[in-house]
Protein backbone atom coordinates (compact mmCIF):
# COMPACT_ATOMS: atom_id res chain seq x y z
CA UNK A 1 0.00 0.00 0.00
CA UNK A 2 2.92 2.54 0.99
CA UNK A 3 5.75 1.81 -1.13
CA UNK A 4 8.45 3.85 1.87
CA UNK A 5 7.77 2.05 4.82
CA UNK A 6 8.20 -1.71 5.84
CA UNK A 7 5.61 -3.21 7.51
CA UNK A 8 7.91 -4.05 10.74
CA UNK A 9 8.39 -0.06 11.05
CA UNK A 10 4.95 0.31 11.59
CA UNK A 11 5.04 0.21 15.53
CA UNK A 12 7.08 3.51 14.98
CA UNK A 13 4.41 5.35 13.42
CA UNK A 14 3.64 8.61 14.37
CA UNK A 15 0.36 9.18 12.04
CA UNK A 16 -1.27 5.93 11.08
CA UNK A 17 -4.44 6.41 8.80
CA UNK A 18 -5.60 3.18 6.87
CA UNK A 19 -8.26 3.52 4.10
CA UNK A 20 -10.68 6.24 5.98
CA UNK A 21 -13.65 7.50 4.36
CA UNK A 22 -15.62 9.91 5.62
CA UNK A 23 -18.58 11.82 4.32
CA UNK A 24 -21.06 14.21 5.70
CA UNK A 25 -24.70 13.46 5.57
CA UNK A 26 -24.13 11.21 2.60
CA UNK A 27 -21.84 13.54 0.60
CA UNK A 28 -18.40 11.65 0.10
CA UNK A 29 -15.63 13.87 1.21
CA UNK A 30 -12.72 11.26 1.37
CA UNK A 31 -12.17 7.78 0.02
CA UNK A 32 -9.74 5.60 1.08
CA UNK A 33 -7.42 7.65 2.15
CA UNK A 34 -3.76 6.09 3.70
CA UNK A 35 -1.16 7.73 4.97
CA UNK A 36 1.66 6.45 7.03
CA UNK A 37 4.16 9.01 8.70
CA UNK A 38 7.05 8.18 11.02
CA UNK A 39 8.84 10.59 13.71
CA UNK A 40 10.97 13.18 12.20
CA UNK A 41 9.22 14.02 9.74
CA UNK A 42 7.75 16.88 7.47
CA UNK A 43 4.34 15.98 5.13
CA UNK A 44 2.88 18.47 3.02
CA UNK A 45 -0.50 17.80 2.42
CA UNK A 46 -1.63 19.12 -1.06
CA UNK A 47 -4.75 19.54 -2.84
CA UNK A 48 -7.37 22.04 -4.34
CA UNK A 49 -9.78 23.56 -2.12
CA UNK A 50 -12.75 21.22 -1.39
CA UNK A 51 -10.28 18.38 -2.13
CA UNK A 52 -10.61 17.15 1.09
CA UNK A 53 -7.36 18.66 2.79
CA UNK A 54 -9.50 20.01 5.88
CA UNK A 55 -11.74 16.56 6.47
CA UNK A 56 -8.39 14.47 6.36
CA UNK A 57 -7.36 17.48 8.91
CA UNK A 58 -10.37 16.90 11.09
CA UNK A 59 -10.38 13.27 10.76
CA UNK A 60 -6.49 12.78 12.31
CA UNK A 61 -7.73 15.24 15.35
CA UNK A 62 -11.08 13.55 15.72
CA UNK A 63 -13.14 15.90 14.88
CA UNK A 64 -15.40 14.23 12.36
CA UNK A 65 -15.41 10.61 12.50
CA UNK A 66 -14.57 8.08 9.89
CA UNK A 67 -17.48 6.29 8.31
CA UNK A 68 -14.43 3.34 7.66
CA UNK A 69 -11.02 3.25 8.03
CA UNK A 70 -8.72 3.57 11.35
CA UNK A 71 -6.22 6.16 12.63
CA UNK A 72 -3.74 5.86 15.19
CA UNK A 73 -1.52 8.73 16.18
CA UNK A 74 1.51 7.33 17.91
CA UNK A 75 -0.06 3.79 18.14
CA UNK A 76 -3.23 5.38 20.06
CA UNK A 77 -6.88 5.95 19.12
CA UNK A 78 -7.26 10.22 18.51
CA UNK A 79 -9.42 10.34 21.60
CA UNK A 80 -6.75 8.92 23.67
CA UNK A 81 -3.93 10.67 21.63
CA UNK A 82 -5.63 14.05 21.93
CA UNK A 83 -5.57 13.08 25.95
CA UNK A 84 -1.99 11.86 25.96
CA UNK A 85 -0.89 16.08 24.25
CA UNK A 86 0.12 14.13 21.26
CA UNK A 87 -1.35 16.37 18.58
CA UNK A 88 -1.01 20.36 18.49
CA UNK A 89 -3.15 21.50 15.90
CA UNK A 90 -2.04 25.17 15.01
CA UNK A 91 -4.90 27.07 12.72
CA UNK A 92 -5.50 29.49 9.99
CA UNK A 93 -5.46 33.12 11.04
CA UNK A 94 -9.16 33.55 10.14
CA UNK A 95 -10.47 30.90 12.17
CA UNK A 96 -9.83 32.93 15.62
CA UNK A 97 -11.56 35.76 17.12
CA UNK A 98 -8.66 38.62 17.92
CA UNK A 99 -10.58 40.60 19.49
CA UNK A 100 -10.90 38.19 22.21
CA UNK A 101 -9.18 39.71 25.84
CA UNK A 102 -6.49 37.76 26.25
CA UNK A 103 -2.66 38.30 26.33
CA UNK A 104 -0.08 36.46 24.05
CA UNK A 105 1.45 34.87 26.89
CA UNK A 106 -2.43 33.82 27.58
CA UNK A 107 -2.74 31.92 24.51
CA UNK A 108 0.51 30.68 24.71
CA UNK A 109 -0.59 28.33 28.11
CA UNK A 110 -3.38 27.21 26.27
CA UNK A 111 -1.31 24.66 25.33
CA UNK A 112 -0.18 23.73 28.95
CA UNK A 113 -3.92 23.16 29.92
CA UNK A 114 -3.87 19.38 28.85
CA UNK A 115 -0.95 18.50 30.95
CA UNK A 116 -2.12 21.19 33.75
CA UNK A 117 -5.06 19.31 36.58
CA UNK A 118 -8.59 20.46 36.48
CA UNK A 119 -8.20 24.24 37.76
CA UNK A 120 -6.05 24.77 35.43
CA UNK A 121 -3.87 26.66 37.69
CA UNK A 122 -0.15 27.12 36.02
CA UNK A 123 2.97 25.32 37.66
CA UNK A 124 6.73 26.83 37.16
CA UNK A 125 6.86 24.07 34.79
CA UNK A 126 4.20 25.22 32.72
CA UNK A 127 5.62 28.96 32.68
CA UNK A 128 9.00 27.82 31.84
CA UNK A 129 7.88 25.73 29.01
CA UNK A 130 5.72 28.56 27.74
CA UNK A 131 8.72 30.95 28.24
CA UNK A 132 10.61 28.49 26.22
CA UNK A 133 8.39 28.57 23.68
CA UNK A 134 7.97 31.92 23.33
CA UNK A 135 11.67 32.23 22.87
CA UNK A 136 11.73 30.10 20.25
CA UNK A 137 9.11 32.34 18.17
CA UNK A 138 10.66 35.42 19.01
CA UNK A 139 8.01 37.17 20.66
CA UNK A 140 9.12 37.13 24.33
CA UNK A 141 8.81 40.79 24.01
CA UNK A 142 5.43 40.83 23.35
CA UNK A 143 4.06 38.31 25.64
CA UNK A 144 2.21 41.22 27.57
CA UNK A 145 0.21 42.63 24.57
CA UNK A 146 -3.41 41.56 23.79
CA UNK A 147 -2.89 38.67 20.96
CA UNK A 148 -5.32 41.55 18.78
CA UNK A 149 -2.39 43.85 18.55
CA UNK A 150 -0.30 41.64 16.65
CA UNK A 151 0.46 41.90 13.31
CA UNK A 152 -0.39 38.37 10.70
CA UNK A 153 3.14 36.74 11.40
CA UNK A 154 2.75 37.26 14.73
CA UNK A 155 -0.20 36.14 15.42
CA UNK A 156 0.77 32.93 13.80
CA UNK A 157 3.62 32.60 15.89
CA UNK A 158 2.24 32.60 18.63
CA UNK A 159 0.06 30.07 17.90
CA UNK A 160 3.18 28.11 16.90
CA UNK A 161 4.55 28.94 20.29
CA UNK A 162 1.54 27.58 21.36
CA UNK A 163 1.86 24.23 19.70
CA UNK A 164 5.16 23.96 21.40
CA UNK A 165 4.13 24.83 25.15
CA UNK A 166 2.16 21.73 24.27
CA UNK A 167 5.07 19.60 23.61
CA UNK A 168 3.18 17.68 21.16
CA UNK A 169 5.14 15.13 18.92
CA UNK A 170 2.70 15.41 16.04
CA UNK A 171 1.95 18.92 14.83
CA UNK A 172 -0.79 19.84 12.22
CA UNK A 173 -0.60 22.89 10.63
CA UNK A 174 -3.12 24.48 8.50
CA UNK A 175 -2.44 26.47 5.26
CA UNK A 176 0.85 28.20 8.02
CA UNK A 177 2.63 30.19 5.30
CA UNK A 178 -0.66 32.03 4.53
CA UNK A 179 -0.21 35.73 5.21
CA UNK A 180 2.92 36.32 6.95
CA UNK A 181 5.56 37.98 6.35
CA UNK A 182 8.70 37.05 5.03
CA UNK A 183 11.13 37.08 8.69
CA UNK A 184 8.09 34.99 9.93
CA UNK A 185 8.52 32.57 6.58
CA UNK A 186 12.25 32.55 7.67
CA UNK A 187 11.62 31.68 11.20
CA UNK A 188 8.77 28.97 10.81
CA UNK A 189 10.93 27.02 8.22
CA UNK A 190 14.07 27.12 10.57
CA UNK A 191 11.64 26.02 13.33
CA UNK A 192 10.20 23.21 11.49
CA UNK A 193 13.89 21.98 10.66
CA UNK A 194 14.38 22.17 14.05
CA UNK A 195 11.21 20.39 14.76
CA UNK A 196 12.11 17.62 12.21
CA UNK A 197 15.37 16.91 14.24
CA UNK A 198 14.00 16.28 17.54
CA UNK A 199 11.38 13.52 16.29
CA UNK A 200 8.55 15.85 15.54
CA UNK A 201 6.36 14.52 12.85
CA UNK A 202 4.24 17.32 10.98
CA UNK A 203 1.64 17.77 8.53
CA UNK A 204 1.56 20.46 6.42
CA UNK A 205 -1.81 21.68 5.03
CA UNK A 206 -0.90 23.88 1.81
CA UNK A 207 -1.53 24.81 -1.71
CA UNK A 208 1.67 26.65 -1.70
CA UNK A 209 4.05 24.03 -4.31
CA UNK A 210 7.34 26.15 -3.63
CA UNK A 211 7.28 25.91 0.14
CA UNK A 212 6.41 21.88 -0.34
CA UNK A 213 9.71 21.47 -2.26
CA UNK A 214 11.51 23.34 -0.12
CA UNK A 215 11.27 21.33 2.97
CA UNK A 216 8.67 19.09 2.88
CA UNK A 217 10.54 15.28 3.30
CA UNK A 218 6.98 13.82 1.98
CA UNK A 219 3.85 14.81 0.21
CA UNK A 220 0.44 13.63 -0.09
CA UNK A 221 -1.43 14.76 -2.97
CA UNK A 222 -4.96 14.57 -2.17
CA UNK A 223 -8.33 14.78 -4.67
CA UNK A 224 -10.75 13.03 -2.84
CA UNK A 225 -8.61 10.77 -2.17
CA UNK A 226 -4.98 9.75 -2.17
CA UNK A 227 -3.79 10.29 -5.66
CA UNK A 228 -0.36 9.92 -4.69
CA UNK A 229 2.43 9.23 -1.75
CA UNK A 230 6.06 9.33 -0.84
CA UNK A 231 9.02 11.49 -0.99
CA UNK A 232 8.81 14.93 -2.25
CA UNK A 233 11.11 14.32 -5.22
CA UNK A 234 9.23 11.27 -6.39
CA UNK A 235 6.08 12.31 -6.41
CA UNK A 236 5.83 15.52 -7.78
CA UNK A 237 5.71 15.44 -11.07
CA UNK A 238 3.88 17.10 -13.37
CA UNK A 239 1.66 14.36 -14.26
CA UNK A 240 0.95 14.01 -10.50
CA UNK A 241 0.14 17.33 -10.13
CA UNK A 242 -2.38 17.36 -12.87
CA UNK A 243 -4.31 14.64 -11.72
CA UNK A 244 -4.29 16.95 -8.38
CA UNK A 245 -5.41 19.66 -10.00
CA UNK A 246 -7.87 18.74 -12.20
CA UNK A 247 -5.87 18.74 -15.59
CA UNK A 248 -4.56 22.26 -14.76
CA UNK A 249 -0.58 22.51 -14.39
CA UNK A 250 -0.59 24.78 -11.07
CA UNK A 251 0.43 27.86 -11.50
CA UNK A 252 2.66 28.64 -8.35
CA UNK A 253 1.86 32.22 -8.53
CA UNK A 254 -1.78 32.91 -8.84
CA UNK A 255 -2.53 29.39 -6.72
CA UNK A 256 -4.46 26.55 -7.36
CA UNK A 257 -7.71 27.76 -6.80
CA UNK A 258 -7.43 29.37 -10.33
CA UNK A 259 -7.87 25.90 -11.66
CA UNK A 260 -10.94 25.11 -9.91
CA UNK A 261 -13.46 27.57 -11.94
CA UNK A 262 -11.90 25.47 -15.12
CA UNK A 263 -12.77 21.92 -13.76
CA UNK A 264 -16.29 22.59 -13.18
CA UNK A 265 -16.43 23.92 -17.09
CA UNK B 1 -36.52 62.87 41.36
CA UNK B 2 -33.65 65.41 42.08
CA UNK B 3 -36.04 67.67 44.20
CA UNK B 4 -36.17 64.42 46.31
CA UNK B 5 -32.37 64.36 46.17
CA UNK B 6 -31.61 67.63 47.37
CA UNK B 7 -33.96 67.89 50.13
CA UNK B 8 -32.63 64.60 52.00
CA UNK B 9 -29.44 64.47 53.02
CA UNK B 10 -27.03 61.77 50.67
CA UNK B 11 -25.96 59.39 53.69
CA UNK B 12 -30.27 59.14 54.53
CA UNK B 13 -30.52 58.67 50.86
CA UNK B 14 -28.68 55.56 51.34
CA UNK B 15 -29.60 54.60 54.90
CA UNK B 16 -33.09 54.96 55.16
CA UNK B 17 -34.21 52.01 53.24
CA UNK B 18 -32.04 49.81 54.87
CA UNK B 19 -34.49 50.56 57.64
CA UNK B 20 -36.92 48.01 55.84
CA UNK B 21 -36.64 44.46 55.63
CA UNK B 22 -38.06 44.22 52.04
CA UNK B 23 -35.37 46.43 50.89
CA UNK B 24 -32.40 44.91 52.44
CA UNK B 25 -33.70 41.59 51.15
CA UNK B 26 -34.07 43.00 47.57
CA UNK B 27 -30.52 45.30 47.68
CA UNK B 28 -28.77 41.85 48.45
CA UNK B 29 -30.79 39.85 45.78
CA UNK B 30 -30.37 42.05 43.37
CA UNK B 31 -26.76 42.87 44.14
CA UNK B 32 -26.03 38.60 44.24
CA UNK B 33 -28.27 38.29 41.22
CA UNK B 34 -25.95 41.28 39.55
CA UNK B 35 -22.86 39.54 39.88
CA UNK B 36 -24.03 36.19 39.17
CA UNK B 37 -25.44 37.81 35.46
CA UNK B 38 -22.86 39.75 35.31
CA UNK B 39 -20.13 37.11 35.70
CA UNK B 40 -22.00 35.07 33.01
CA UNK B 41 -22.44 38.20 30.58
CA UNK B 42 -18.43 38.11 29.72
CA UNK B 43 -19.09 34.35 28.74
CA UNK B 44 -21.89 34.90 26.27
CA UNK B 45 -20.79 38.37 24.66
CA UNK B 46 -17.54 36.45 23.91
CA UNK B 47 -19.25 33.25 22.36
CA UNK B 48 -21.82 35.45 20.63
CA UNK B 49 -24.59 33.79 22.73
CA UNK B 50 -26.87 37.31 22.87
CA UNK B 51 -29.06 35.71 21.06
CA UNK B 52 -29.12 32.56 22.59
CA UNK B 53 -29.50 34.56 25.93
CA UNK B 54 -32.88 36.52 24.55
CA UNK B 55 -34.11 32.65 24.12
CA UNK B 56 -33.62 31.00 27.39
CA UNK B 57 -34.72 33.92 29.18
CA UNK B 58 -38.01 33.90 27.17
CA UNK B 59 -38.32 30.47 27.10
CA UNK B 60 -38.37 29.89 30.61
CA UNK B 61 -42.03 31.78 30.99
CA UNK B 62 -44.37 28.53 30.59
CA UNK B 63 -42.05 26.81 33.01
CA UNK B 64 -42.35 29.58 35.30
CA UNK B 65 -46.31 29.17 35.30
CA UNK B 66 -46.45 25.65 35.36
CA UNK B 67 -44.27 25.61 38.55
CA UNK B 68 -46.44 28.20 40.37
CA UNK B 69 -49.04 26.16 39.29
CA UNK B 70 -48.05 22.99 40.32
CA UNK B 71 -46.61 24.17 43.73
CA UNK B 72 -43.05 23.71 42.47
CA UNK B 73 -40.20 25.92 43.44
CA UNK B 74 -40.50 28.20 40.33
CA UNK B 75 -36.54 27.61 39.18
CA UNK B 76 -36.86 23.85 38.48
CA UNK B 77 -39.78 24.95 35.85
CA UNK B 78 -37.36 27.11 34.26
CA UNK B 79 -34.83 25.64 34.93
CA UNK B 80 -36.46 22.56 32.69
CA UNK B 81 -38.08 24.78 29.75
CA UNK B 82 -34.72 26.86 29.76
CA UNK B 83 -32.76 23.50 28.73
CA UNK B 84 -36.03 22.08 26.75
CA UNK B 85 -35.87 25.26 24.65
CA UNK B 86 -32.02 24.86 24.03
CA UNK B 87 -32.06 20.94 23.42
CA UNK B 88 -35.26 21.99 20.35
CA UNK B 89 -33.10 24.95 19.15
CA UNK B 90 -30.40 22.20 18.38
CA UNK B 91 -32.64 19.13 17.45
CA UNK B 92 -34.30 21.67 14.78
CA UNK B 93 -31.50 23.10 13.38
CA UNK B 94 -29.95 19.57 13.09
CA UNK B 95 -32.61 18.36 11.30
CA UNK B 96 -34.02 21.37 9.08
CA UNK B 97 -31.86 23.48 6.78
CA UNK B 98 -33.10 26.66 8.70
CA UNK B 99 -30.66 28.99 9.87
CA UNK B 100 -29.68 29.04 13.32
CA UNK B 101 -31.38 32.62 14.48
CA UNK B 102 -34.67 31.39 12.59
CA UNK B 103 -35.09 28.60 14.84
CA UNK B 104 -33.79 30.77 17.84
CA UNK B 105 -36.37 33.27 17.47
CA UNK B 106 -38.82 30.62 16.17
CA UNK B 107 -38.76 28.43 19.54
CA UNK B 108 -38.22 31.21 21.86
CA UNK B 109 -41.55 33.06 20.94
CA UNK B 110 -43.52 29.82 20.86
CA UNK B 111 -42.22 29.18 24.55
CA UNK B 112 -43.05 32.52 25.28
CA UNK B 113 -46.55 32.77 23.37
CA UNK B 114 -47.29 29.41 25.71
CA UNK B 115 -46.15 31.31 28.98
CA UNK B 116 -49.06 34.28 27.69
CA UNK B 117 -51.55 31.54 27.33
CA UNK B 118 -50.70 29.56 29.93
CA UNK B 119 -50.90 32.36 32.50
CA UNK B 120 -54.28 33.37 31.19
CA UNK B 121 -55.79 30.49 31.20
CA UNK B 122 -54.75 28.01 34.63
CA UNK B 123 -56.64 30.07 37.58
CA UNK B 124 -54.03 30.98 40.03
CA UNK B 125 -52.56 33.82 41.60
CA UNK B 126 -49.82 34.44 39.63
CA UNK B 127 -49.22 37.92 38.58
CA UNK B 128 -48.12 38.22 34.55
CA UNK B 129 -46.58 41.79 35.50
CA UNK B 130 -44.22 39.85 38.23
CA UNK B 131 -43.03 37.40 35.79
CA UNK B 132 -43.21 39.82 32.64
CA UNK B 133 -40.80 42.64 35.00
CA UNK B 134 -39.62 41.18 38.27
CA UNK B 135 -40.00 42.43 41.34
CA UNK B 136 -37.02 42.29 43.89
CA UNK B 137 -39.14 44.56 46.18
CA UNK B 138 -41.88 42.00 47.01
CA UNK B 139 -39.67 38.70 46.82
CA UNK B 140 -40.36 36.16 49.36
CA UNK B 141 -38.70 34.37 51.58
CA UNK B 142 -38.59 31.14 49.79
CA UNK B 143 -37.73 32.79 46.18
CA UNK B 144 -34.75 34.52 48.36
CA UNK B 145 -33.62 31.08 49.65
CA UNK B 146 -34.18 29.54 45.89
CA UNK B 147 -31.94 32.61 44.37
CA UNK B 148 -29.20 32.23 46.58
CA UNK B 149 -28.56 28.46 46.04
CA UNK B 150 -28.71 28.59 42.17
CA UNK B 151 -26.66 31.95 42.19
CA UNK B 152 -23.95 29.95 44.39
CA UNK B 153 -24.36 27.10 41.93
CA UNK B 154 -23.77 29.16 39.02
CA UNK B 155 -20.87 31.23 40.90
CA UNK B 156 -18.68 28.34 41.85
CA UNK B 157 -19.30 26.44 38.52
CA UNK B 158 -18.34 29.26 36.33
CA UNK B 159 -15.08 29.31 38.81
CA UNK B 160 -14.31 26.13 38.94
CA UNK B 161 -14.39 26.01 35.04
CA UNK B 162 -13.16 29.33 34.04
CA UNK B 163 -10.61 28.58 32.11
CA UNK B 164 -11.95 25.79 30.20
CA UNK B 165 -14.91 27.78 29.36
CA UNK B 166 -12.74 31.06 28.23
CA UNK B 167 -11.08 28.51 26.13
CA UNK B 168 -14.06 27.12 24.68
CA UNK B 169 -14.97 30.32 23.91
CA UNK B 170 -11.19 31.61 22.27
CA UNK B 171 -10.60 28.46 20.52
CA UNK B 172 -12.79 25.58 20.31
CA UNK B 173 -10.55 23.39 18.52
CA UNK B 174 -7.26 23.89 20.39
CA UNK B 175 -9.75 22.59 23.75
CA UNK B 176 -11.25 19.89 21.75
CA UNK B 177 -7.27 18.97 20.14
CA UNK B 178 -5.94 19.15 23.59
CA UNK B 179 -9.04 16.43 24.67
CA UNK B 180 -10.82 18.53 26.41
CA UNK B 181 -15.00 17.39 25.73
CA UNK B 182 -16.11 20.51 24.46
CA UNK B 183 -19.68 19.28 24.05
CA UNK B 184 -19.78 19.25 27.76
CA UNK B 185 -18.76 22.76 27.83
CA UNK B 186 -21.22 23.89 25.42
CA UNK B 187 -24.33 22.21 27.58
CA UNK B 188 -23.12 23.29 30.76
CA UNK B 189 -22.37 27.03 29.23
CA UNK B 190 -26.26 26.59 28.53
CA UNK B 191 -27.17 25.52 32.01
CA UNK B 192 -25.49 28.32 33.31
CA UNK B 193 -27.33 30.60 30.94
CA UNK B 194 -30.59 28.70 31.88
CA UNK B 195 -29.82 29.01 35.76
CA UNK B 196 -28.76 32.60 35.46
CA UNK B 197 -31.69 33.47 33.28
CA UNK B 198 -33.90 32.06 36.24
CA UNK B 199 -32.23 34.01 39.17
CA UNK B 200 -31.95 37.05 36.39
CA UNK B 201 -36.07 37.19 36.43
CA UNK B 202 -36.27 37.93 40.25
CA UNK B 203 -35.02 41.38 40.20
CA UNK B 204 -35.68 42.40 36.25
CA UNK B 205 -38.32 40.44 34.95
CA UNK B 206 -38.24 37.57 31.78
CA UNK B 207 -38.39 40.56 29.28
CA UNK B 208 -35.29 42.46 30.66
CA UNK B 209 -32.90 39.78 31.87
CA UNK B 210 -31.12 39.65 28.91
CA UNK B 211 -29.76 42.55 29.35
CA UNK B 212 -28.54 41.12 32.55
CA UNK B 213 -26.64 38.49 30.67
CA UNK B 214 -24.99 40.92 28.04
CA UNK B 215 -24.92 43.84 29.24
CA UNK B 216 -21.94 44.07 32.03
CA UNK B 217 -19.91 41.46 29.64
CA UNK B 218 -20.20 44.21 26.73
CA UNK B 219 -19.44 47.13 29.10
CA UNK B 220 -16.04 45.60 30.49
CA UNK B 221 -14.70 43.99 27.06
CA UNK B 222 -14.71 48.26 26.47
CA UNK B 223 -12.80 48.50 29.34
CA UNK B 224 -9.88 45.95 28.89
CA UNK B 225 -8.18 43.58 27.03
CA UNK B 226 -7.70 40.56 29.70
CA UNK B 227 -10.47 38.61 30.54
CA UNK B 228 -9.93 38.11 34.41
CA UNK B 229 -9.90 41.60 34.33
CA UNK B 230 -13.11 41.54 32.30
CA UNK B 231 -15.10 39.02 34.51
CA UNK B 232 -14.12 41.47 37.56
CA UNK B 233 -15.22 44.57 35.68
CA UNK B 234 -18.34 43.40 34.72
CA UNK B 235 -19.61 41.60 38.14
CA UNK B 236 -18.60 44.90 40.10
CA UNK B 237 -20.81 46.83 37.12
CA UNK B 238 -23.79 44.86 36.75
CA UNK B 239 -24.03 45.27 40.92
CA UNK B 240 -23.40 47.90 40.79
CA UNK B 241 -26.21 48.92 38.72
CA UNK B 242 -28.37 46.63 40.18
CA UNK B 243 -28.06 48.36 43.69
CA UNK B 244 -27.89 51.68 42.31
CA UNK B 245 -31.29 50.70 40.59
CA UNK B 246 -33.12 49.39 43.48
CA UNK B 247 -32.55 52.57 45.85
CA UNK B 248 -33.89 54.97 42.65
CA UNK B 249 -36.69 52.61 42.35
CA UNK B 250 -37.17 53.10 45.99
CA UNK B 251 -37.03 56.80 46.05
CA UNK B 252 -38.89 57.93 43.13
CA UNK B 253 -41.05 55.11 42.52
CA UNK B 254 -40.30 53.87 38.94
CA UNK B 255 -40.10 49.62 38.25
CA UNK B 256 -37.40 48.32 39.84
CA UNK B 257 -36.21 46.00 36.33
CA UNK B 258 -36.41 48.99 34.30
CA UNK B 259 -34.38 51.16 36.53
CA UNK B 260 -31.82 48.38 36.86
CA UNK B 261 -31.19 47.69 33.36
CA UNK B 262 -31.35 51.76 32.83
CA UNK B 263 -28.56 52.19 35.11
CA UNK B 264 -26.66 49.46 33.38
CA UNK B 265 -27.09 50.97 29.98
CA UNK B 266 -25.96 54.39 30.77
CA UNK B 267 -22.69 52.77 32.29
CA UNK B 268 -22.24 51.07 29.19
CA UNK B 269 -22.83 54.11 27.41
CA UNK B 270 -20.11 55.93 29.09
CA UNK B 271 -17.95 53.18 28.43
CA UNK B 272 -18.77 53.23 25.04
CA UNK B 273 -18.14 57.10 24.94
CA UNK B 274 -14.88 57.28 27.56
CA UNK B 275 -13.13 53.82 27.45
CA UNK B 276 -9.80 54.76 27.45
CA UNK B 277 -8.52 52.13 24.53
CA UNK B 278 -11.93 51.17 22.76
CA UNK B 279 -14.46 54.40 23.35
CA UNK B 280 -15.21 56.43 20.56
CA UNK B 281 -13.36 59.39 22.24
CA UNK B 282 -10.01 57.52 22.74
CA UNK B 283 -8.49 59.04 20.03
CA UNK B 284 -9.32 62.58 21.23
CA UNK B 285 -6.52 62.76 23.98
CA UNK B 286 -3.97 60.68 22.26
CA UNK B 287 -4.35 63.70 19.33
CA UNK B 288 -4.16 66.34 21.99
CA UNK B 289 -0.81 65.40 23.90
CA UNK B 290 0.54 64.64 20.69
Amino acid sequence: MNPIFKSHEKDFMRIEADQVCVDYNGTVALYDASLNLKAGSICGLVGMNGAGKSTFFKALMGFVRPSTGKIRLNGLRVNQAQKDQTVAYVPQNEGIDYAFPVSVWDVVMMGRYGAMNIFRIPRESDRRAVFHALERVDLLDLRNRPIGSLSGGQRKRAFLARAIAQRASVLLLDEPFAGVDVPTEKLMAELFLQFRQEGHTILISTHDLNHVRDFCDFVVLINKTVLAYGETSEVFTSENLNKTFGGMPPNPLSGPESSKNFVNE
Amino acid sequence: MSELLISIAPLNWLLDPLTHEFMRRALMVSALVGGVCGLLSCYMTLKGWALMGDAVSHAVMPGVVVAYALGLPFSLGAFVFGVGSVALIGFIKQKSRIKEDTVIGLVFTGFFALGIVLVSKIKSNIDLMQILFGSPLGISQSDVKQTLIISFIVIFILLLFRKDLMLYCFDAKHARSIGINTGILHYLLLTLLSLSAVVGLQTVGIILVVAMLITPGATAYLLTDRFDRMTILAVISSSFSSILGVYISYWSDIETGGSIVLVQTLIFLIAFLFAPKYGIFKNQTLINNG
